[in-house]
């Protein structure tokens, strides 16, 4: 499967999940939404050019506001963690990513605690802006810095517990087309 | 000016970034101040399409739910057919006109439509329901929006060609007339955000004799909902001394985990009561402008 198709097939999934089962169960708690489709941000491949990543961090961010009538709210967050993205990954593996021997953020292909620490900045900062934007317009101190940790808890669980369970099966970067 | 453009350029990333994060922004904020953009428009459309596809299975989930609220709705509206009332003195002659009351009298104020309920979410601060009636099936801004067991759902907030957009009770911004059943006291209903089963009930004067367990109707005086439809029971009664009214926590009488079909009503006079109160303020103004 080329990256292209595979990363078509996850923001589909991902949109799906988000919208009919994690906007829909009912909430534990009131301070507990869970959010995963910023993870297709997190595993797009190194090889993307930044525009490309600020692009479709926006446009995956404005679909999953169509269908939860937010205008904007996921959109302005998605494309922060796209801005970032590429910083993160310089400051965190220490070659250039070009040089890496995988093609997308994993555990294998940046170790386990520069991966860690890659997916845990990324979430707090998605959840972080898009709680502000939500603050912003509601209010509510107090609940907003409740919010910020529960929901970047819960995400961070969905998060490790999606990677645990689809192992992908990554291969190396090779010269010739696959 | 060659400056400019290397350093455009060189920065070119960064300034997409902004100009996308204004976009969004944008977006949000005008989306906050008018409840509709056009930005709805086509996708209300799409993501309607999408969601009654998804509607079409997850309505089997709840089917008997719905089928038992049907059913009741069905059987309180069979007691009212004329049939079941009777004339209990046969043997007594009275010229009997065949119409019992006077038809003049009656007027329909109100008119309702059926619908179907394809995307509800209950977990956000701002939750809209989408239903698959639009614009061409006579739906328009404003109409009030109850369950099929006849509980106070929302109102209509924004309609595409053939879907429509309900800010549901459960949004920071909605504000519904409430009375009290027992006293006729009026109040606002709104929601606080947090728990979806439960909503407060503002400004009930103390006088009001309240206890838990009272059932909270639309009131009287509201433009959207005809009066009498129920919105929910007392659950918990709190005085606030800096006000001097009641803050009632009212449990919905709605379920909005799972909305299936849904009544949406028509005040047929809005407009003209709109218009009348417009009119009125215009004139008070007026009249204050010329006093001087």
């Amino acid at each position: 499967m080329s990256d292209l198709v595979r990363n078509i097939l996850r923001f589909i999934v991902f949109i799906f999940v988000q919208v009919y089962v994690l906007n829909k169960i009912p909430p534990l708690h009131q301070y507990i939404v869970p959010y995963i489709y910023f993870l297709l941000i997190i595993w797009l491949p190194f090889s993307i050019s930044r525009m490309g990543l600020l692009f479709i961090g926006f446009f995956t961010g404005l679909t999953l506001d169509y269908f939860a009538n937010t205008p904007g709210l996921h959109a302005a967050a998605s494309t922060l963690i796209a801005f970032i993205r590429p910083l993160l990954i310089t400051v965190l593996t220490p070659k250039d990513s070009s040089e890496l021997s995988y093609r997308e953020p994993s555990a294998k292909a940046m170790q386990w605690a520069p991966y860690a620490v890659y997916v845990v900045v990324l979430t707090l900062l998605h959840n972080t802006y898009m709680l502000l934007l939500e603050f912003i317009n509601i209010g509510g101190l107090l609940n907003f810095l409740i919010k910020i940790i529960s929901t970047s808890a819960i995400s961070l669980l969905l998060i490790f517990t999606a990677e645990l369970l689809f192992p992908r099966s990554l291969k190396y970067r090779t010269n010739t087309a696959s | 000016m060659r400056n400019i453009f290397v350093f455009i350029r060189r920065y070119r990333t960064f300034f997409t970034f902004l100009f996308l994060q204004v976009i969004a922004l944008w977006f949000l904020v005008s989306y906050n101040r008018f409840h509709r953009t056009k930005f709805l428009g086509v996708a209300n459309e799409l993501t309607g399409r999408i969601n009654s596809q998804y509607n079409k299975v997850e309505d089997y989930f709840s089917l008997q739910e719905e089928n038992k609220r049907v059913h009741r709705l069905n059987d309180s509206l069979l007691n009212l057919l004329p049939r079941n009332f009777g004339v209990r003195d046969t043997t007594l002659q009275i010229g009997m006109d065949t119409l019992n009351y006077d038809t003049a009298k009656f007027y329909r104020r109100y008119i309702s439509r059926p619908a179907t309920v394809v995307y509800n979410t209950t977990n956000a601060q701002k939750n809209y329901i989408q239903i698959n009636r639009g614009a061409a099936q006579g739906i328009k801004d404003n109409m009030a929006v109850v369950g099929s067991d006849g509980s106070v759902i929302g109102v209509v907030v924004h309609t595409s060609k053939n879907f429509s957009q309900i800010m549901s009770l459960l949004h920071v911004q909605n504000s519904v007339s409430a009375a009290l059943k027992k006293s006729g006291e009026f109040g606002t209903a709104e929601w606080d955000g947090k728990d979806a089963h439960h909503i407060t009930l503002k400004k009930i004067p103390k006088t009001a004799d309240v206890k838990k367990g009272d059932t909270v109707l639309t009131s009287s005086v509201s433009y959207n909902f005809p009066p009498g439809y129920m919105i929910g029971t007392v659950a918990d009664v709190k005085f606030e001394n800096t006000t001097g009214m009641y803050l009632l926590k009212i449990k919905t009488a709605a379920n909005f985990y799972n909305l299936q079909q849904v009544h949406v009503i028509e005040n047929i006079e809005r407009e003209e009561q709109i218009r009348l109160m417009t009119e009125t303020q215009k004139k008070m103004d007026q009249l204050k402008s010329t006093n001087k």
